[in-house]
């Protein structure tokens, strides 16, 4: 009796603190754990929710296409878009490739998601510009941008970081004529300036040993304070500038900031009510054990929104759905059971051996019914696209984690009722 | 348990009710490839752009019917599909066929400039293209069948093959009776259907699967009864189980309904009537159809 109103107690507290954990995040040393709201390391949420714009662009791939290009190009065409959206402001932007020709960009709190679809959609605009504006080469001028690593000269000390330019046959000659005239030019204006959409990329100098020749030859190495990603950087953001394809902006969805705080704050409201009722509900169709089954709940709710928080999901609107739907479901192992254990009190057994034998007749019920609706939602994670995925990520979650609850919390807590004698089967709902 | 009125036994009736039922769904379904729309379609699956404009005054119908469709003409060079009131009634939604981000901008600053509206009154801009629609329709029908097959795999293997083929037929007829209800209540059609009805898979087949296990259960005990009789038997022993399930997710999904916003009650509705119609699939179709079906493929059994 003693060691069961302890244990008892203890669950409660576990309980708590999970619920606390929750709310409130927990520090200890190695293990943190962020708090449900924390919106930085804790659960992300979706651009329907704090509003903002979700764009997709696809690659516009010309006849004769080398189609074996375009992973390296649609990587050039990445680091395009951050640029350009670091450029506009948005830092919190995310850039992904999806699929082998689609680019996804998230842009969270943006009130002219038209501007952002016009400038990020542009061709970008390539030039090789002298010190006094004039441009030299454009993009089309360049065959391609490589990074590499190596002794340039003999005369050099060690290897170094390097860019290599390829040019176009065609180009050579420009390319000669300019590289002559900046080598003779005085210093400070002895550079050629690389510019992608306006912004200055490099702007190396062009060496005076030069001056007579300029530089020939269809390549150009550009060398100086590089380490491995600066040099990959400025290779890539070259290569944008000669894409052989247009891009074309396939999808696109903004939400302005107001309705996604209400549809955050009304779904909260909701499922808040939702869970209440729920409680009720079950308290006053099973008493006793419905009580147990009100706390087994909070701690699902409590487990549940830890689990996701440490997952880092990225929850919008479908995700919510999904959660209170689970939490609706969650009670379903629980109303299984306790119809099983009225049945045995019905036949006469006692308290103890109906809870007992309620819960292991039920046992195949809930298993098998979960596992089907775990096999909708890993299909819907795997095969769906965008918000679906959420919802089945937080179905499937809350489907494994309401059978844990109901099978471990429910019956331990049910138990321990029997154990203080609390024995009247008017209680049990029978 | 002495049931008064047997179930089973009166299985014309309901396959008469559910037949009645899942008709407009799959009217809609089978004029479909016909070039018959029947469905209220959004843009998600046949493309198209969608513009949302809190007009911060009472939306008019002259509004909507002239003004705005006026308005939207001149600024983007085609006609709008349709011009609604939603939300609360301030606000106004704009459907078309795609048009690119240039028109899409001109009838923004058409609209601020003619309602005196700011940036943050624009409430919504959507746009797909109709091969990504293509596309999210292909992908999302390929998931069901593999969901479907996958759980009827797993039913044959705990239970038996008959038992699988009765949960995916009232599966079936679960979504038909959705679709019947996008087609009455024109709900738009559009991506969360594809979260609705597999939820619904998952959901309806839950409660086919809780009494198959009662059944399962009580042929253990009754070797000398007659399979419709133990059938019977387990459906009024799980009944209440599946109703009261039924109204704690009801209560939760219920709430999203009623207070929640546009997007998530296009959401929640349809649910709804997956849930209602999950519950009266699994009371007075799936043991029936079992029984059935035992029948016509286990002849060789005499009982």
């Amino acid at each position: 009796m003693k060691k069961s109103i302890i244990s008892f107690i203890a669950v409660l507290l576990v309980i708590v603190i999970l619920c606390l954990t929750a709310a409130f995040g927990l520090n200890l040393g190695p293990v943190s754990i962020p708090s449900v709201l924390d919106e930085e390391n804790g659960i992300r949420r979706g651009l329907d929710l704090v509003g903002g714009s979700s764009i997709t662009f696809e690659a516009v791939l010309p006849d004769g296409y080398q189609s074996e290009n375009l992973s390296s190009d649609m990587a050039s065409v990445q680091a395009m878009m951050t640029k350009r959206l670091d450029a506009l402001g948005y830092t919190e932007a995310t850039v992904t490739l999806s699929g082998d020709k689609r680019i996804v960009i998230e842009i969270p709190a943006i009130n002219d998601p038209e501007e952002a679809v016009k400038v990020l959609g542009a061709t970008a605009q390539l030039t090789f510009e002298d010190a006094d504006g004039n441009v030299i080469l454009t993009g089309s001028d360049i065959v391609k941008a490589q990074a590499g690593y190596g002794q340039l000269s003999q005369t050099s000390l060690g290897s170094q970081h390097y860019v290599e330019v390829t040019f176009a046959e065609d180009a050579v000659e420009k390319w000669t004529e300019a590289t002559k005239k900046a080598a003779n030019a005085e210093s400070g204006k002895n550079i050629i300036s690389i510019r992608l959409d306006d912004s200055v990329l490099s702007e190396p100098g062009v060496g005076s040993e030069y001056a007579e020749t300029g530089i020939t030859g269809d390549t150009c190495v550009i060398s100086g304070s590089f380490d491995a990603d600066s040099a990959k950087l400025l290779a890539e953001q070259i290569n944008i500038g000669q894409l052989p394809f247009t891009l074309n902006q396939v999808q696109m969805s903004a939400v302005g900031p107001q309705l996604g705080e209400k549809a955050l704050s009304t779904s909260l409201i909701a499922g808040g009510i939702g869970v209440l009722l729920v409680m009720l509900f079950m308290i006053f169709m099973y008493k006793l054990p419905g009580l147990v089954a009100a706390i087994a709940l909070c701690f699902y709710i409590a487990l549940e929104a830890v689990v996701l928080t440490l997952a880092h999901v990225n929850l919008s609107l479908p995700g919510i759905a999904g959660i209170i739907l689970s939490i609706g479901m969650a009670v379903d192992a629980n109303v299984i059971i306790f119809e099983r254990i009225k049945e045995e009190l019905k036949n006469g057994k006692t308290i103890r051996s109906s809870i007992d034998s309620g819960f292991s007749r039920a046992f195949t019920a809930i298993f098998d019914s979960n596992i089907t609706t775990l096999i909708a939602a890993v299909v819907l994670y795997f095969f769906g696209s965008g918000t679906v995925v959420g919802f089945a990520m937080t179905l499937g979650i809350g489907v494994v984690i309401s059978m844990f609850t109901a099978l471990t919390v429910t019956h331990f807590l049910l138990n321990r009722l029997v154990d203080f004698k609390i024995r009247n089967p008017k209680l049990y709902g029978a | 348990m002495r049931a008064k009125f047997e179930i089973v036994k009166n299985f014309k009736i309901f396959a008469i009710i559910s037949l009645v039922l899942i008709a407009p769904g799959l009217i809609g379904l089978i004029t479909l490839p016909f070039g018959i729309n029947l469905f209220n379609m959004d843009i998600d699956f046949i493309g198209g752009t969608s513009m949302t404009f809190r007009m911060n005054t009472e939306v008019t119908s002259e509004m909507v019917n002239e003004e705005i469709p006026e308005l939207f003409e001149n600024a983007a060079g085609i006609a709008p599909s349709s011009v609604q009131q939603s939300g609360d009634g301030d606000a106004v939604v704009i459907k078309s066929t795609a048009i690119d981000t240039t028109k899409r901008a001109a009838v923004i600053s058409a609209m601020q400039e003619t309602y005196g509206l700011t940036d943050d009154d624009t409430l919504g801009v959507e746009d797909v293209n109709a091969t990504i629609g293509k596309e999210m329709q292909q992908k999302a029908l390929t998931a069901a069948c593999f969901a479907v097959l996958l759980m009827l795999i797993y039913i044959s293997f705990r239970f038996e093959l008959t038992s699988g083929l009765a949960a995916v037929l009232c599966l079936i007829h679960d979504l038909l009776i959705i679709l019947s209800a996008y087609v009455i209540l024109q709900i738009p059609f559009n991506t969360k259907f594809i979260a609705v009805a597999l939820t619904i898979l998952g959901y309806s087949i839950n409660a086919s699967v809780i009494l198959f296990d009662r059944v399962r259960e009580n042929l253990k005990y009754a070797r000398r009864e007659v399979f419709a009789d133990t059938v019977e038997k387990s459906i009024w022993q799980t009944m209440k189980r599946t109703i009261n399930t039924s109204i704690t997710t009801m209560l939760t999904i219920g709430m999203i309904f009623i207070f929640g916003v546009t997007s998530l009650r296009q959401f929640t509705l349809p649910m709804i009537v997956g849930i209602v119609c999950g519950a009266y699939s699994s009371i007075f179709l799936s043991g029936s159809l079992w029984t059935l079906l035992r029948r016509k493929f286990r002849k060789q059994k005499i009982r």
